[in-house]
């Protein structure tokens, strides 16, 4: 069968963009791309895929705007509240064990995930000795992230959420309403670093002990996820933790037995000490 | 204008629609082997009960879909709570986190316009009872895509508003109750075309 025309424009815009701004999507999931693009394609106005392509090879600041199409931005605090109860109550103890911790949460998106692990590490009285890392290729995404604002018609899930999540204190400790919005104290960010970095691209930065990226493997075809998880391994230190989505595995990577399931149920897993 | 035998099914539905699915997949006669994906709308926060539910009722292999699998004859693959269920161009399934579409996530709409992308004339899609309209613009993308649009009768859905959106939407749509859908479907599959 043919291919269809907008087929051919997606695959052409991502190419264009590769070659113009060097973010490479050219190994995610089309579909979801696809339904995005439709969007940015009629927001600004572009009759097809190529006049978009067009205007967007020649406007830095329109490609700025199509990556908020282009990545997904939709997160929670303390989101699935399950996984984060799995960390703090069997991951925690581990980690008590480190004289000093590196964490790195990976595609932070907004910083909803990196305020969890600060509130729950604050918590677990182990944010003094511990230095967490926040990235993503989105740097509106980081912006907002280093900001910690959000709307106030958000706080009520994360409250919810973060109670699940067997929440120690009052998440209401740890934000003031501002600007209509709910922004987190800056102590909570001043162990953080933000920083672009792509997973498709990038090399390993350091070495941490636990990585959370969540969320983000869905979005990308079984070789970028295999890339994903070789930084992951390559990252962490032996008997570091590495903890997914609740709809990712690593059961399609080559570096699989890289790590031994540790809470099988919530997708958080050790890397093993002898591989 | 069929041009293509039907290759994969699409189902989407909500409140009422699991007695209107256990009842088509229990009248599909064995030999029934195409594909089928389904989007039904459940609570966001626990694992769904539902493919077990809807195994017990066929001797089809019943699974949660998961991300990148590919998308394999004899089998009816149910989207996870929490995230939408889209389908590649290679014909594999995808996992989407993006924001709730009317308020539901995983999104019928979604499913079916990802589906009809890929499969083109050759994907049948089915609206089962629901009280809002999800599926609507689904079906209409199916329909104009040459495949096959099938709605439960209203006055045998537990709500109607689904179907009834799916109809008006899409006016060429078969309306049937769900016994009627499972021959329909069984006959997309034995006859081609
Ligand atoms: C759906 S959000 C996940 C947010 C959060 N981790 C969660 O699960 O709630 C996906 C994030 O991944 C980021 N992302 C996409 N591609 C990436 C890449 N190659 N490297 C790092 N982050 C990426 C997006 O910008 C977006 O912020």
């Amino acid at each position: 069968m043919p291919h269809k025309i907008e087929d051919i424009e997606v695959r052409l815009l991502l190419e264009a963009i590769h070659l113009r701004y060097h973010y490479d999507f050219r190994g995610y999931s089309i579909a979801s791309i696809k339904r995005r693009l439709r969007q940015a394609k009629d927001r600004f106005g572009c009759g097809s895929i190529s006049i978009l392509q067009d205007r967007v090879l020649r406007d830095p600041a329109m490609f700025a705007q199509l990556l908020g199409f282009l990545t997904v931005q939709v997160s929670e605090v303390f989101r699935d509240p399950a996984y984060f109860e799995a960390i703090r109550r069997k991951v925690v103890p581990h980690l008590r064990t480190y004289p000093s911790l590196k964490v790195w949460v990976a595609g932070c998106s907004d910083g909803e995930e990196l305020y969890s692990f600060a509130i729950l590490f604050r918590e677990e009285g182990l944010e003094q000795k511990t230095m967490f890392y926040a990235t993503d290729i989105n740097p509106e995404a980081l912006r907002r992230a280093r900001a910690g604002v959000y709307p106030l018609d958000r706080i009520r899930q994360f409250t919810e959420n973060h109670r699940k999540s067997g929440g120690k204190s009052s998440l209401s400790d740890y934000y003031t309403a501002a600007y209509g919005g709910a922004r987190f104290d800056e102590s909570l960010r001043e162990r953080t670093v933000f920083s672009d970095h792509s997973l498709v691209s990038d090399e390993v930065f350091a070495e941490v002990h636990l990585i959370s990226c969540r969320n983000v493997l869905i979005y990308f075809d079984r070789e970028l996820q295999n890339r994903a998880i070789g930084l992951f391994r390559d990252a962490l230190v032996r008997n570091g933790f590495l903890g997914l989505g609740s709809k990712e595995t690593l059961r399609f990577s080559d570096n699989s037995n890289a790590f031994a399931d540790f809470v099988r149920e919530q997708r958080i897993y050790q890397r093993r000490g002898d591989q | 204008m069929r041009t293509q035998p039907t290759e994969a099914v699409v189902i989407g539905g909500s409140a009422g629609s699991l007695e209107a699915l256990g009842e088509i997949v229990s009248s599909l006669p064995a030999g029934f082997d195409l594909p089928v994906l389904v989007v039904i709308h459940v609570p966001p926060d626990r694992d769904s009960i539902i493919p077990e539910l809807i195994g017990g009722r066929t001797s089809l292999a019943v699974r949660e879909a998961r991300d990148t699998e590919p998308i394999l004859p004899g089998a009816i693959y149910f989207a996870p709570p929490d995230y939408h269920l889209l389908v590649e161009s290679d014909r594999s399934l995808s996992l989407d986190y993006d924001l709730p579409h009317m308020f539901s996530r995983p999104s019928i709409d979604l499913l079916f316009e990802s589906a009809a992308d890929v499969f083109g004339s050759s994907l049948a899609g089915v609206v089962l009872s629901g009280a809002n309209a999800d599926g609507a613009a689904g079906l209409r993308a199916i329909a104009a895509e040459g495949g096959v649009a099938l709605v439960q009768a209203p006055e045998t859905a537990g709500s109607r508003e689904m179907p009834e959106a799916a109809m008006a939407a899409c006016e060429g749509a078969i309306v049937s109750p769900p016994v009627g859908i499972a021959k329909q479907l069984w006959r997309l599959q034995s006859n081609v075309g």
